[in-house]
C-alpha cells in the first residue's frame, strides 16, 4: 500500500518545528527515523495531514554531558548511541541492549526519541530508561517540561506527550548507571520485538541487591515496574535463591496483556522466565 | 493536494535532479522515476529487507524513507556495486554458491552482506546469520547465502 | 538410430555437475526483469477495495467521491464484469462429486471472505487508485459467517452457497483390508492422536503481479505474468474473456518465487485483464503484502483424528483417520481445492507396507480466504500423520522408531509395487535412504548425547520422517479431469548461424534453476559449450506447448523433452555433416561446438561453418537435401500416473522447556530424486524446501478471529523463517533413476517441504513424550508448547 497524501515540512530548527506543530488542529505527525511511522503510513493506519520531518534539526542530534546528567537528543539514532563514547562509558546497559533491537538497517535510522514517543509496549528502550531513572524532556512552542520515564508511558502507543509537544531529549543522571544489570528477552526470531522481557538493575558494588529496579516489557500495555520484586531483592545477596524466587513469584498478580500469538498465561510465564534469566545474567 | 518537491540525489555516482511527490518512497522513486529496478519491494513495512540499499555509507530500508529525504544523499543500489573489490568478490561467491534462486531478495542480501564485510565481519557463520537476519529469503534456505558471505570473509579479495 | 547416443556411464561435462546458473549473472547485476520492473506507455494502475467482512450482502456501492479524484480513470464493480467475464467453477470430473459455485473476478452481490475483491479502481498511479478506493462507500448487510472448520457441516451453521444443501464440497473414503478385524485382536497396540494443521501461506517475496495489455486492432491480449503455468493462463484468459487462444500471449520473465501460490486463477488478475480489454490500455496490478496475505491461496487447514495399530513385534497392521479440511468459500479454479485432501488419502503411509487402511476426507467451505495447492500439496500432512503415529506406536511398544521404520518400509528390492492406497511405486530406495541418513547423523551417538544432556536439564530430541513425493505427473493428475493443464512439455532446439543453440521450453523458471538445467542437458547431449546455449522459457508465443512448472516436473519432464530434442537436432546436424564431409553420419559426432570424427576425435568442421553453409550457401548442398537445423520433441510420462521419489530426513532439536522455544540444532535430508542433473541446485532446492517446512512446523499461521477476520497481514505478525534460527541442512543423495525416461530425473522441489514438518513435530514430541505429554498442533508455537508443558511431569 502507498501512503496517503500529506504536506511535507522540513524545519531546520526546533522552534520552527514547534511552531508548525502548534499551527492548527490538523493531524500533524513528527517524523523521526520513520522505522515505525513509515510502515504505519504505508499501511494507511497513520494518515497525517502534515508530516514534520525532524531530520534536519541538528540540535536534537547531540549526546552531551550537562552537569550531572547525560542529555541524549531525541533524534540520536540507535547506531549513533552505540558508537557514542559517552554512552559506552556511562551506560553499558544501553550498549548491551541495542543489538536486540531489530536489525542494523533499522537501527541505522531509528531514533531513541522515536522509540520513546511511539511507546510500543514491546520495545526495549522504554524499560531500560525506566531502570536508568531517565527523564523525558518535552517542548512546545511556549514551554518545556521534564517527565520521569516511569510516568511518561501511559499505555499502548500512548504517552503523556501532548500533540503540540515534541520529545526533545532523554536525560539520564550520570549516577544512574547501576553497577549491575541484567537483561533478558524472549523472542522467536533474532531481532523481533520481544514476547516478554526483563531489565533488572542494582546499584551496588558489594554483594547485595540495593536500589533494585525491575521492569518487565512486552507483557502489558506499557513497561511494567514490579516494586514487590524489587523489595524482595533489596538488601539480599545476589545469590540468595530464596529472595530471587520471591522476586519471581511477585510477578504473579500483575495484569498481563495477550498479543496475537500469546495468551495472558504465557505472558506471565515468560515474564517470570525473563526475570529469572535477567537476574541470572546479572553482570559483575 | 499534490505536494511536490525538487531534490538532488546522487545514485550510483550519477547526480539526478527530480521533482517528486512528497509521499513517494525512495524505493519507488529509484524504480519508477530513475528506472533502477534492481532494488525490490517485498513488503513496504520494513520487515523483509528486499529494498535494503546503501545511503551515505549505511544500509537503510528504502521503503521506509521518503524520496524527499534522500535530497543531498549518496545512494548505491545493486546496479551501482563496483565490479571490483569486495562487492565483485561477493557477487562471484553468490553465483558460485548458488546463494540466490529467484534473486528477489538478492539486492537486499548483498547490501546487508557488504555492510557486514565492510565493517570487518568475521568468517563466522553464526555472526553472519545474525547480520542477515533482517533479510527474508523464501527460496534458498539461507545456507548458501551464509556460505557465500563466509567464503568472502575468509578469503577476502582474491587477485 | 539405435538407442541414445549420449552415455550416462561417464560423467558429462555438465550433467551431474554443480554448474553455475547463467541466470545469476543478470540477477546479481540488478538486471532481472520482474513484472513490476516493466513500464509500458500509457499504463494505468489498479487497486482493489476488498471486503472488510467475511460474509455479507452487497446493498450498494457509492463511488461518487472516488470517481472525482484527479487521476482516477475508471471504477469497476462486480456487476460491470457480467457479460465480459465468463464465470468459472473449480471442479474436475475425476474428483467425483466435487462441487463449487461459479465465481466472478469481483464479488457481485455477496462477499464471502474478508479480502475478496469488491471494487476495482484504475488510476494514473497506484497511490491515487488507493486514495480513491478508500473513499468508496460499501453498504453491506452482514450475514452470519461459517468460519469454524469443525462446525462447517453442522445443521445450524450458515450454508455459504444457497444452491447447496450444506458446506460440503467433496468427500472421499478409502477402505482397504479390514481395520476392524485388526482392532478386535488382543495382541496389538493402538495409538490415537488428533492432528491440527493451521493455515499458512506461500509468502513469495515478490507478491503476485500482472500487467495486461490489449490491442483492439488485432484483438490481442498480452499478459506479463509472475507465475508458473503460462499456457494454462493463456487458456483461461482466452476462454473467460472470449478472445481466441492464439491471440493471448502470456509471458513470464523473472518470477520472485512461486511455490504453487502463482499457479491459480485470482479474481484480481482476471479483472486486470478484463479491464485492459475494456479500456484498451495496459494496466498493472501488484498485490501488496497486505493483499497477499488476504488473497494469495492459503494452504493446509486440516483437523485429523487418527489411529495406528501395530503388532507387539513391530508390524504396522492398520491405519485409520478422518481428515476435515477447510477450503474457503470456493474451490479454486482450475486446479480445485480438493487435490490436497485427495493427496493426503493417496500418500499417507506410502513408504510403508500397511495392510489395512481406512480413511475419509471431507472438504468443506468456509468464509475464509481460499485454500489450494501449495508446495508439496498434501505431503506434509500425509507424512506428519503417518510418521507421527509411527513414533507414537514405537514408544507404545518400546521399540526404537528407526527400528520400527526398518521393519515396515517397503523393501528396496520389491519394486515395482503398489501402495496400500493403490499408487504405483517404482525405483524407490527407502531402506538405502534411511541407512544413509542414520550414518550421516551418527544416530546412536546423538541419542546417547541427548540422554546425557537430559541429566543436565537440557531437553533435546530427534525426529524422523521417511517419505515419498509425487513428481513428474502424467495426465492422470489434472488433464483427465478436464483441466487445461498440460502434463506433457516440449522443447525446441535450433542451431543458429553462429554455431550456438537456442532452446525454447514450455517449463518455467522461478529460481529453481530450470533454465540452467535445460542448458546443461542441451549442451551435453548436443555437444556445445554451455555458454553457447540460450534458453527461453515462460512465453506462450515462442515456446512449445506445455504445463509449466509445478509438482516438481521441470527437470524430469522439461529436461527429458530437451534431451530428446537435442538428440534429434544432433541427428539432423550429423546428416548434413555426413553429406558435407563425405562421411557416414554414424562415424561423426559433435563435441565442443565441432563436428568431429567419432574414432580419432579429430575436428572436422565447426558448427558455425555447418550452419552458415546451410543458411547462407545452400547452393553448396545437393539440391535434393533440405536440411532442418531445428528439432522439437515433447515428453510425457505414460506408463504410471506419477513418478514417485523418496527420502529420509531427520531433525535434532532442543526445547527450552521454560519458554516453549524450539531451537533446531541440525537437519539431515537424504533424497532420491533419480538422476541428479545439478547437485548444487538440487541441494538448495531441498534446503529451501526444508526451511519452508520448518516455517510451517514452528512459525507460520494465518490467524483468524471467530468472525472470519484475518488477524495477521504483515510480515511482522506472520512469522517466516529467518537466517539465524535456521540450522545447517546436510543433504545426501541416493540416485535411482526412473525408468520412465532416458535421463532418469525425478523431481526434487517439494521433498523438503513435505518431510521437514514431520521431522520437527516428531523431534519435539520425542522430548515431550517422556514428560507424559505430546503436542500435534502445528505450528508448534511457544504458547502451545507452554500450554502442553503445563501438564508435563518435569
Ligand atoms: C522490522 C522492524 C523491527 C523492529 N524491531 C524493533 C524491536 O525489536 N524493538 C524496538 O524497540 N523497536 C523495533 N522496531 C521499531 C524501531 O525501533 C523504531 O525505529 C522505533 O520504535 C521508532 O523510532 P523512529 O525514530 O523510527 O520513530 P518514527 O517511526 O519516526 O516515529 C514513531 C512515532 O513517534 C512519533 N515521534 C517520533 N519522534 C518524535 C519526537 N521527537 N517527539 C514526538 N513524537 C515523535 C512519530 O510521530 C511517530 O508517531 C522495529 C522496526 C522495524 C521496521
Ligand atoms: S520492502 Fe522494504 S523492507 Fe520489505
Ligand atoms: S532467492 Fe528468492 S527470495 Fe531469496
Amino acid at each position: 500500500m502507498k501512503s496517503s497524501a500529506f504536506q511535507y515540512e522540513l524545519p531546520e530548527d526546533l522552534s520552527s518545528a514547534l511552531k508548525l506543530l502548534n499551527s492548527n488542529d490538523l493531524d500533524i505527525l513528527p517524523l523521526a527515523g520513520g522505522q515505525s511511522l513509515m510502515p504505519m503510513m504505508n499501511f494507511r493506519v497513520a494518515q497525517p495531514d502534515i508530516l514534520i520531518d525532524l531530520n534536519k534539526i541538528d540540535s536534537l542530534k547531540n549526546i552531551t554531558i550537562e552537569g550531572d546528567y547525560v542529555r541524549i537528543g531525541s533524534m540520536v539514532r540507535y547506531c549513533e548511541l552505540e558508537q557514542s563514547e559517552i554512552i559506552q562509558k556511562h551506560f553499558p546497559l544501553i550498549i548491551h541492549v541495542i543489538p536486540y533491537i531489530a536489525h542494523s538497517a533499522i537501527r541505522n535510522r531509528g531514533t531513541l526519541g522515536g522509540s520513546v514517543s511511539l511507546a510500543d509496549p514491546a520495545a526495549e528502550m522504554p524499560s531500560v530508561l525506566i531502570t536508568l531513572n531517565a527523564s523525558i524532556e518535552l517542548s512546545s512552542s511556549n514551554s518545556t517540561r521534564s517527565v520521569n520515564a516511569e510516568d511518561f508511558f501511559k499505555g499502548i502507543f500512548e504517552t503523556v506527550r501532548k500533540s503540540n509537544e515534541l520529545v526533545t531529549s532523554i536525560n539520564i543522571p550520570v549516577s544512574s548507571m547501576p553497577k549491575k544489570f541484567g537483561f533478558y528477552e524472549v523472542t522467536r526470531r533474532h531481532g523481533d520485538y520481544a514476547i516478554a522481557g526483563a531489565v533488572v538493575t542494582s546499584d551496588n558494588g558489594q554483594d547485595n541487591f540495593n536500589d533494585t529496579r525491575v521492569v518487565l516489557f512486552a507483557v502489558s500495555t506499557k513497561p511494567m515496574r514490579v516494586p514487590k520484586s524489587e523489595a524482595a531483592l533489596n538488601g539480599n545477596n545476589f545469590n540468595n535463591q530464596d529472595s530471587i524466587n520471591e522476586a519471581i513469584d511477585a510477578v504473579t498478580g500483575n495484569s498481563f496483556e495477550r498479543d496475537l500469538h500469546n495468551d495472558e498465561t504465557t505472558k506471565e510465564t515468560l515474564a517470570k522466565v525473563s526475570l529469572k534469566r535477567a537476574i541470572g545474567g546479572l553482570n559483575g | 493536494m499534490v505536494d511536490t518537491k525538487t531534490i538532488t540525489v546522487t545514485v550510483n555516482n550519477e547526480e539526478y535532479t527530480s521533482t517528486v511527490n512528497v509521499r513517494k518512497n525512495l524505493i519507488d522513486y529509484l524504480r519508477e522515476d530513475l528506472g533502477l529496478t534492481g532494488s525490490h519491494v517485498g513488503c513496504e513495512h520494513g520487515v523483509c529487507g528486499a529494498c535494503t540499499l546503501d545511503m551515505n555509507g549505511q544500509t537503510v530500508r528504502s521503503c521506509l524513507i521518503l524520496a524527499v529525504q534522500a535530497d543531498g544523499m549518496e545512494i548505491t543500489t545493486i546496479e551501482g556495486l563496483p565490479s571490483e573489490g569486495i562487492a565483485e568478490e561477493l557477487k562471484k561467491s553468490f553465483a558460485k554458491n548458488n546463494a540466490l534462486q529467484c534473486g528477489y531478495c538478492t539486492p537486499g542480501m548483498l547490501s546487508s552482506a557488504l555492510e557486514y564485510l565492510n565493517n570487518g565481519g568475521r568468517a563466522n557463520k553464526e555472526e553472519i546469520r545474525r547480520h542477515i537476519s533482517g533479510n527474508y529469503c523464501r527460496c534458498t534456505g539461507y545456507q548458501a547465502i551464509v556460505e557465500a558471505i563466509y567464503d568472502v570473509a575468509e578469503n577476502g579479495v582474491s587477485k | 538410430m539405435t538407442g541414445p547416443k549420449f552415455s550416462f556411464d561417464k560423467p558429462g561435462k555438465y550433467i551431474g555437475q554443480p554448474t553455475e546458473r547463467p541466470d545469476t549473472r543478470r540477477l546479481l547485476k540488478g538486471r532481472g526483469k520482474f513484472v513490476d520492473d516493466i513500464q509500458l506507455p500509457r499504463m494505468l494502475h489498479a487497486a482493489f477495495l476488498r471486503s472488510p467482512v467475511a460474509h455479507a450482502k452487497i446493498k450498494s456501492i457509492d463511488t461518487s467521491i472516488a470517481e472525482n479524484i484527479k487521476g482516477v480513470v475508471k471504477i469497476l464493480k462486480g456487476t460491470d464484469f457480467i457479460g465480459i467475464v465468463e464465470p468459472y467453477v473449480g471442479v474436475l470430473s475425476h474428483l467425483a462429486g466435487l462441487r463449487s459455485a461459479p465465481q466472478m473476478p469481483l464479488a457481485v452481490d455477496t462477499v464471502r471472505w474478508q479480502g475478496e475483491p469488491v471494487v476495482m479502481v484504475i488510476a494514473n498511479s497506484r497511490a491515487i487508485a488507493e486514495d480513491a478506493a478508500s473513499e468508496i462507500i460499501l453498504d453491506l448487510e452482514d450475514l452470519p459467517a461459517a468460519t469454524n472448520t469443525e462446525k462447517a457441516l453442522d445443521k445450524d451453521e450458515p450454508v455459504i452457497h444457497s444452491e447447496f444443501d450444506s458446506n460440503l464440497a467433496w468427500e472421499r473414503t478409502v477402505d482397504v483390508g479390514n481395520v476392524d478385524e485388526v482392532y478386535a485382536r488382543d495382541d496389538v497396540v493402538t495409538v490415537e492422536k488428533q492432528f491440527l494443521f493451521g493455515r499458512h501461506t506461500g509468502v513469495t517475496l515478490e507478491a503476485r503481479a500482472t500487467i495486461a495489455n490489449y490491442d483492439p486492432s488485432e484483438n490481442q491480449l498480452d499478459i506479463y505474468y509472475s507465475g508458473q503455468a503460462p499456457h494454462m493462463m493463456q487458456f483461461i484468459y482466452a476462454k473467460h474473456l472470449d478472445i481466441p487462444e492464439e491471440n493471448v500471449r502470456v509471458t513470464a520473465h523473472d518470477v520472485g518465487g512461486a511455490f504453487g501460490i502463482k499457479v491459480h486463477t485470482y479474481g484480481d488478475e482476471i479483472a486486470t485483464a478484463a479491464a485492459a480489454k475494456l479500456m484498451e490500455r495496459p494496466i498493472k496490478f501488484l498485490a501488496d503484502r497486505y493483499e497477499s496475505f488476504m488473497s494469495d491461496i492459503h494452504a493446509r487447514d486440516h483437523v485429523i483424528n487418527s489411529k495406528m495399530t501395530v503388532s507387539k513385534d513391530g508390524k504396522i497392521l492398520a491405519l485409520e483417520y478422518d481428515d476435515l479440511t477447510g477450503i474457503g468459500p470456493f474451490s479454486m479454479y482450475p486446479r480445485t481445492s480438493a487435490i490436497e485432501a485427495n493427496q493426503v488419502l493417496n500418500l499417507t503411509g506410502g513408504p510403508y507396507t500397511i495392510p489395512n487402511y481406512r480413511a475419509n476426507a471431507k472438504v468443506v467451505f468456509q468464509n475464509k480466504n481460499m485454500m489450494c495447492q501449495y508446495r508439496a500439496v498434501g505431503h506434509p500432512i500425509a507424512m506428519a500423520l503417518c510418521d507421527g503415529l509411527l513414533e507414537e506406536a514405537a514408544a507404545a511398544i518400546n521399540l526404537d522408531s528407526v527400528e520400527l521404520r526398518k521393519r515396515n518400509l517397503i523393501p528396496d528390492d520389491t519394486y515395482p509395487t503398489t501402495s496400500t492406497t493403490g499408487m504405483k511405486l517404482d525405483d524407490l530406495s527407502h531402506q538405502k535412504a534411511l541407512s544413509k541418513l542414520i550414518e550421516m547423523m551418527d544416530y546412536e551417538k546423538l541419542k546417547k548425547e541427548n540422554a546425557d544432556l537430559k541429566k543436565q536439564g537440557m531437553y533435546r530430541g530427534i525426529g524422523f520422517c521417511s517419505m515419498i513425493e509425487v513428481t513428474n505427473p502424467s495426465p492422470m493428475f489434472y488433464g483427465i479431469g478436464g483441466a487445461p493443464i498440460a502434463s506433457q512439455d516440449g522443447a525446441t532446439i535450433r542451431l543458429d548461424a553462429g554455431g550456438g543453440i537456442h532452446v525454447a521450453s514450455s517449463v518455467t523458471e522461478q529460481g529453481q534453476g530450470t533454465n540452467a538445467v535445460l542448458a546443461q542437458v542441451a549442451a551435453d547431449v548436443f555437444g556445445v559449450d554451455m555458454d553457447r546455449v540460450q534458453v527461453t522459457t515462460g512465453d506462450t508465443k515462442t515456446t512449445p506447448y506445455g504445463g509449466g512448472t509445478w509438482a516438481s516436473r521441470g527437470a524430469g519432464i522439461g529436461g527429458e523433452a530437451v534431451y530428446l530434442a537435442a538428440e534429434a537436432l544432433k541427428d539432423q546436424v550429423l546428416d548434413v555433416a555426413g553429406v558435407m564431409l563425405q562421411s557416414k553420419p554414424e562415424d561423426l559426432n559433435i563435441d565442443n561446438g565441432h563436428v568431429i570424427d567419432n574414432l580419432s576425435k579429430e575436428k572436422r568442421m565447426s558448427l558455425a561453418d555447418l550452419a552458415r553453409t546451410v543458411y547462407y550457401r545452400g547452393n553448396e548442398l545437393p539440391s535434393d537435401m533440405s536440411p532442418e537445423l531445428i528439432a522439437t520433441r515433447h515428453f510425457r510420462v505414460t506408463d504410471t500416473p506419477f513418478v514417485f521419489t523418496n527420502g529420509a530426513m531427520a531433525a535434532h532439536v532442543e526445547l527450552d522447556i521454560e519458554t516453549g522455544i524450539v531451537k533446531i540444532l541440525n537437519f539431515w535430508a537424504v533424497e532420491d530424486c533419480g538422476r541428479v542433473i545439478n547437485p548444487m541446485l538440487v541441494d538448495e532446492q531441498i534446503r529451501g524446501g526444508v526451511v519452508q517446512g520448518i516455517g510451517h512446523a514452528l512459525y507460520e499461521e494465518c490467524l483468524y478471529s471467530d468472525d472470519g477476520q484475518l488477524l495477521n497481514t504483515t510480515l511482522a505478525d506472520y512469522l517466516v523463517p529467518m537466517a539465524t534460527e535456521m540450522p545447517e541442512i546436510h543433504v545426501g543423495h541416493i540416485e535411482t533413476p526412473t525408468k520412465t525416461s532416458v535421463l532418469g530425473a525425478k523431481g526434487a522441489g517439494e521433498a523438503g517441504t513435505g518431510g521437514a514438518p514431520a521431522c520437527i513435530i516428531n523431534a519435539v514430541n520425542d522430548i515431550l513424550r517422556p514428560l507424559g505429554v505430546t503436542n500435534y498442533q502445528i505450528p508448534m508455537t511457544p504458547n502451545r508448547l507452554l500450554d502442553t508443558l503445563r501438564s508435563a511431569k518435569i
